[in-house]
């Protein structure tokens, strides 16, 4: 089978969840009560929205993972061929990943590694 | 029509000519997809349910206790009764949460977690879709449920849940590196993304022995980056209930809650799966040189039963894990990925090319 496999299992996933979700609409109970659609908080009543500015501590993580994410798609089609090509192929890669080791040295000295 | 346990390549070809021959190409091709989506679905449902029951029955047996043991024999009908209680439950509606995204986000969960099981085989012919990127498709998908997990934890307007979605992102970022770098190191040796040719490459043997050293360094690296990529313990920060209830799920309720928790196990599903396909030797049998009446043997037994059993070996590893190990804690997790983990799978992938370009493998 080649890739309208992959349209079947898109609607085979949303047909299940979808399904399952309205046959407990119908079938489950329901009943109301003013405090019960609040946000949990410890049981005490809701203070404020959760939609803040809000301190991400990874930030800085995450600009580091993107460079080195696209990296790995780099790699991926080397990772294929290094078989084939041999000497030059490690050689090149060698000189990639001291670029890149270069790039996470740097951020582990400027203290972009640091849980702040 | 030929059912061969040990080769599904000519009996999936065989539907495939019934079915071409007695109907238009058209509706040949829809009863195909109906056949394959009715399996998946049942395949899919039977192995969370199973799952769900294994990890209590684990749980129960590393805590000294006995487990689920009221519904059926041994309790194996516990996850079913727990699944009509869910799916009798309340769908609660949180009053100022997002409601496009919070609707969306269980779907976005399943729907990754079935994408990327479309790409495993599972004996020789026996494959929803062989792509010739494999790999790389699998690693692409299963790290798309992250966005489900962001989605639900944003969406519900709730702070614990806000916080568990951020703590899975963080995650999800940083150990997407060593899970990718891992798989590399394999490809470097079978030359190829296709899954089904990485397992063809392993017919004399897995290569987590056939790569010496480094490949085990590798299967170490991806079990661990996948354990925390499926926010499991230790690595479960993102739902840590002692400090976040439930994290990313606190506001879901009834089967909505049920299906990210089905999620979480069939992703363990597919982690195992993927490192079985891999390192493993996915559907083939153990093989010794030299051992001619033993390896005669094993390949008796027949290619699913290998795969499943090699499958249950890995996640009872990884729910092994989560039952021994505590918690860490944020910081910990981030400084292991990228202090430690990370510069290791750089030195290793930079070693199997090593051994790769030095014909040190077998």
């Amino acid at each position: 089978m080649s890739s309208e496999a992959l349209v079947l299992f898109f609607i085979v996933g949303t047909v299940l969840v979808g399904g399952a979700i309205l046959f407990s609409w119908y079938a489950a109970p329901r009943s109301y009560n003013p405090v019960k659609f609040e946000p949990y908080e410890c049981g005490i009543e809701v203070n404020s929205s959760a939609w803040i500015q809000f301190n991400v501590g990874y930030y800085l993580f995450a600009i580091i993972y993107l460079i080195f994410d696209v990296e790995t798609v780099f790699i991926f089609p080397w990772a294929v061929v290094m078989k084939e090509i041999g000497m030059r192929a490690f050689i090149e890669i060698l000189i990639f990943f001291f670029v890149l080791v270069l790039g996470l040295i740097y951020a582990w000295k400027k203290g972009a590694l640091k849980w702040v | 029509m030929r059912f061969d346990i040990y080769d599904f390549t000519s009996f999936t070809q065989d539907i495939d000519r019934l079915l071409q021959e007695n109907l238009t190409p058209f509706w040949a091709t829809v009863a195909e997809l109906t056949i394959v989506g009715v399996v998946i679905l049942a395949f899919y449902a039977l192995v969370g349910l199973f799952l769900v029951y294994a990890e209590r029955k684990v749980c129960a047996f590393m805590q000294n206790r006995l487990g689920p043991n009221r519904v059926g024999p041994f309790g194996i009908f516990q996850t079913i009764a727990d699944l009509i209680k869910l799916l009798m439950k309340e769908l609660i509606p949180i009053k100022h949460a997002d409601k496009i995204l919070f609707n969306l986000a269980p779907f976005i969960v399943i729907i990754a977690s079935f994408m990327a099981i479309a790409a495993i085989p599972f004996a020789r012919g026996l494959h929803a879709i062989d792509l010739n990127i494999g790999v790389f498709y699998v690693f692409a998908v299963s790290s798309m449920g992250v966005i489900g997990i962001l989605l639900a934890g944003w969406s519900s307007n709730n702070k614990y849940s806000l916080i568990g979605a951020m703590r899975s992102g963080a995650m999800v970022v940083s150990y997407e590196l060593s899970v990718g770098l891992s798989l590399l190191s394999i490809v470097i040796f079978a030359g190829t993304m296709q899954l089904s040719g990485i397992v063809e490459s392993q017919a004399d043997g897995w290569w987590i022995f056939k790569g010496h050293i480094p490949a085990f360094i590798a299967f170490l690296l991806f079990i661990t980056a996948s354990t925390a990529e499926t926010n499991r313990g230790p690595f479960d920060l993102a739902e840590a209930e002692s400090e976040l209830t439930a994290g990313f799920h606190t506001e879901y309720s009834g089967i909505r809650f049920a299906f990210f928790f089905l999620a979480e196990y069939m992703n363990m599903f597919i982690v195992a799966s993927i490192a079985v396909t891999i390192f493993l030797g996915g559907w083939m049998p153990l093989q010794f040189g030299g051992l001619e009446g033993f390896n005669t043997v094993m390949a008796y037994i027949p290619p699913l039963v290998w795969f499943f059993l090699k499958v249950a070996f890995v996640i009872y590893l990884m729910m092994w894990f989560k039952w021994t190990f505590p918690r860490l804690r944020i910081d910990q997790i981030l400084t292991l990925e990228w202090k430690y983990l990370l510069p290791l799978s750089l030195i290793n992938t930079v070693l199997i090319a090593l051994v790769v370009l030095l014909g040190w493998h077998f």
